[in-house]
């Protein structure tokens, strides 16, 4: 469970998170909507402990972690896998050592044992045979599936995905809606979701919250969502570019500014 | 005047504020380093990369400059009749000097300034962050192999150039100053005690290590795409010229007249 209170972040005056508020329950995958500049990579990051908030809370399983030192925010760490919106493979690795850089960097086991854990981290994303391939030789897509295939190796209790489905193509969008459907419901993994994927949205959320300048303005599950009568939300899920988020957009740089 | 004072002492803060945060960046180094758990293969894979390029060209250069000194002494000492004296003063400044000068500086250029475009480029590409989201310090990752294979490689390299500058001064006093190849090595073994060789590889340890922390702070530290990681490389290599230079400067100084070495 994931509990997000009262959180701001600006860098160099720029506010990007303000008065956020958001709750992930245990076990329920959360999505994440919003738009292109709007901050989500940020939360992301900053629930992770990359980037440290200016003031809030934030509560992980009931722990806050807002103000833990490197070493201890590192315990939260181990529970947590991000897949980020780059892939940010390891280049100097291939891709097997990428997939298996948990096991190889904090247990002790033997080389079948971690050539198994690949073979299936890669199988579960749908990937086959590119183990010895170097990073810089895969496609966008493939690379957003073996940055998943790293996190699910270390079998963490929260997943974080920056964007799972942007790169790649509607069927390996699907399988990966599948995927994260299955993990929440076989390993009750809790997740966030960012995306842009409104169908993505639909079909893995439990719960659907609408990020704008810097706040949760709605969240709900995807039924209320769909059906929402919040002009800004309605526009965003719709995607038309006359709305009250575009009417507003020179008053609202000048005031974010 | 008042801009000139106030610039430099601008200038004067920042580079107290780098220094502070080289040091800051040694002593985590140094931290991590001793703390497990131990990664040999990490610290194997930089010191080839370190190895056998640097070898070869450290090799090039003591040989050329081994020639040059002795060239160089023979248009003085050939007036005094003296040309003797001149596998001494090759061989002392060499061994004290140059080779450990001239080694640190064509592996600050080749290794520091990889380490920084290496480095800079994982940080922008999200893969520094990668690391820290899997618990992994960054520091202990990839400074402490870097840091541990160059100071360890550096003095490796510098007896290596210490021998080949040697036998470049060899070169001009046998076959030019017609000096006996006997003679030449007398006269070398004669000049040379240990103190002047392991004077100069001491400084070599520090040297390494600038190379590396500069390195890898930049790497860390860079700002902005593909055009910030090109700018950092420059910088890492400026930086660890002037650096080595004038800590250089501070022992040669230091061991001369403080400890008459
Ligand atoms: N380290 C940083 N320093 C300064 N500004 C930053 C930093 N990280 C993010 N920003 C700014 O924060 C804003 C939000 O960025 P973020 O990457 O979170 O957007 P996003 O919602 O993920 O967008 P997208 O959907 O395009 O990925 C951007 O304007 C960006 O310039
Ligand atoms: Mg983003």
């Amino acid at each position: 469970m994931i509990v997000i209170s009262n959180l701001y972040k600006s860098f160099e005056g720029k506010i990007i998170l303000n008065d956020l508020n958001l709750t992930v329950k245990k076990g329920e995958t959360t999505v994440i909507i919003g738009r292109s500049g709007a901050g989500k990579s940020v939360l992301l990051k900053t629930i992770v402990g990359l980037i440290r908030p200016d003031s809030g809370s934030i509560k992980i399983n009931g722990k806050e972690v807002t103000d833990l030192s490197e070493k201890e925010y590192d315990k939260v760490r181990m529970e947590i896998g991000m897949v980020f919106q780059g892939g940010a493979l390891f280049d100097s690795m291939t891709v097997a050592e990428n997939v298996a850089f948990v096991l190889n960097e904090f247990m002790d086991l033997d080389s079948r044992t971690v050539n198994d854990k690949v073979e299936d981290a890669l199988a579960m994303v749908g990937l086959k045979g590119i183990e010895h391939l170097n990073p810089s030789h895969l496609s966008g897509g493939m690379k957003k599936r073996v940055s998943l295939a790293r996190v699910l190796c270390m079998e963490p209790q929260i997943i974080l995905y920056d964007e799972p489905t942007s790169e790649v193509d509607p069927i390996t969008a699907d399988a990966i809606n599948h995927l994260i459907v299955d993990l929440r419901n076989k390993l009750k993994v809790t997740s966030i979701v960012v995306t842009h994927d409104m169908s993505l949205a639909f079909q893995v959320a439990d719960s659907i919250a609408m990020f704008y300048h810097g706040q949760v303005i709605a969240q709900g599950p995807p039924r209320e969502i769909r059906t929402t009568t919040h002009p800004v939300v309605k526009q965003f899920i719709y995607g038309k570019s006359q709305g009250p988020i575009t009417d507003n957009e020179n008053l609202i740089f000048g005031h974010v500014k | 005047m008042i801009h000139v004072i106030g610039y430099s002492g601008s200038l004067i803060l920042k580079l107290i504020q780098y220094l502070g945060e080289i040091g800051l960046l040694f002593a985590r180094t140094i931290y991590l380093a001793l703390i497990p758990p131990f990664k040999v293969n990490r610290l194997l894979t930089q010191a080839k990369r370190v190895g056998p390029g640097s070898f070869f060209i450290a090799a090039l250069i003591a040989f050329f400059v081994g020639m040059i000194i002795a060239v160089q002494m023979a248009y003085q000492m050939v007036k005094l009749s003296a040309e003797i004296y001149i596998p001494n003063v090759v061989s002392v400044s060499l061994t004290r000097e140059l080779a450990p000068v001239l080694t640190a500086l064509i592996v600050a250029g080749r290794i520091g300034a990889g380490i920084t475009a290496e480095i800079g480029s994982m940080a922008v590409t999200e893969q520094v962050d990668a690391l820290k989201a899997f618990a992994v310090n960054p520091v202990k990752f990839l400074v402490v192999p870097r840091f541990l294979a160059l100071v360890v490689m550096l003095p490796l390299l510098t007896i290596f150039a210490d021998i080949i500058g040697i036998v470049g001064g060899y070169v001009i006093c046998v076959y030019k100053l017609l000096i006996s190849p006997e003679l030449y090595f007398n006269m070398v073994a004669e000049a040379l005690t240990a103190k002047d060789i392991l004077t100069g590889l001491f400084k070599t340890i520090f040297f390494g290590a600038i190379i590396a922390l500069v390195g890898c702070h930049q790497g860390l530290n860079v700002k902005g795409g593909a055009e910030g990681v090109g700018q950092s490389t420059t910088r890492s290599v400026v930086i660890s010229f002037i650096l080595i230079i004038m800590t250089n400067a501070l022992f040669t100084t230091l061991f001369y007249f403080i400890f008459r070495m």
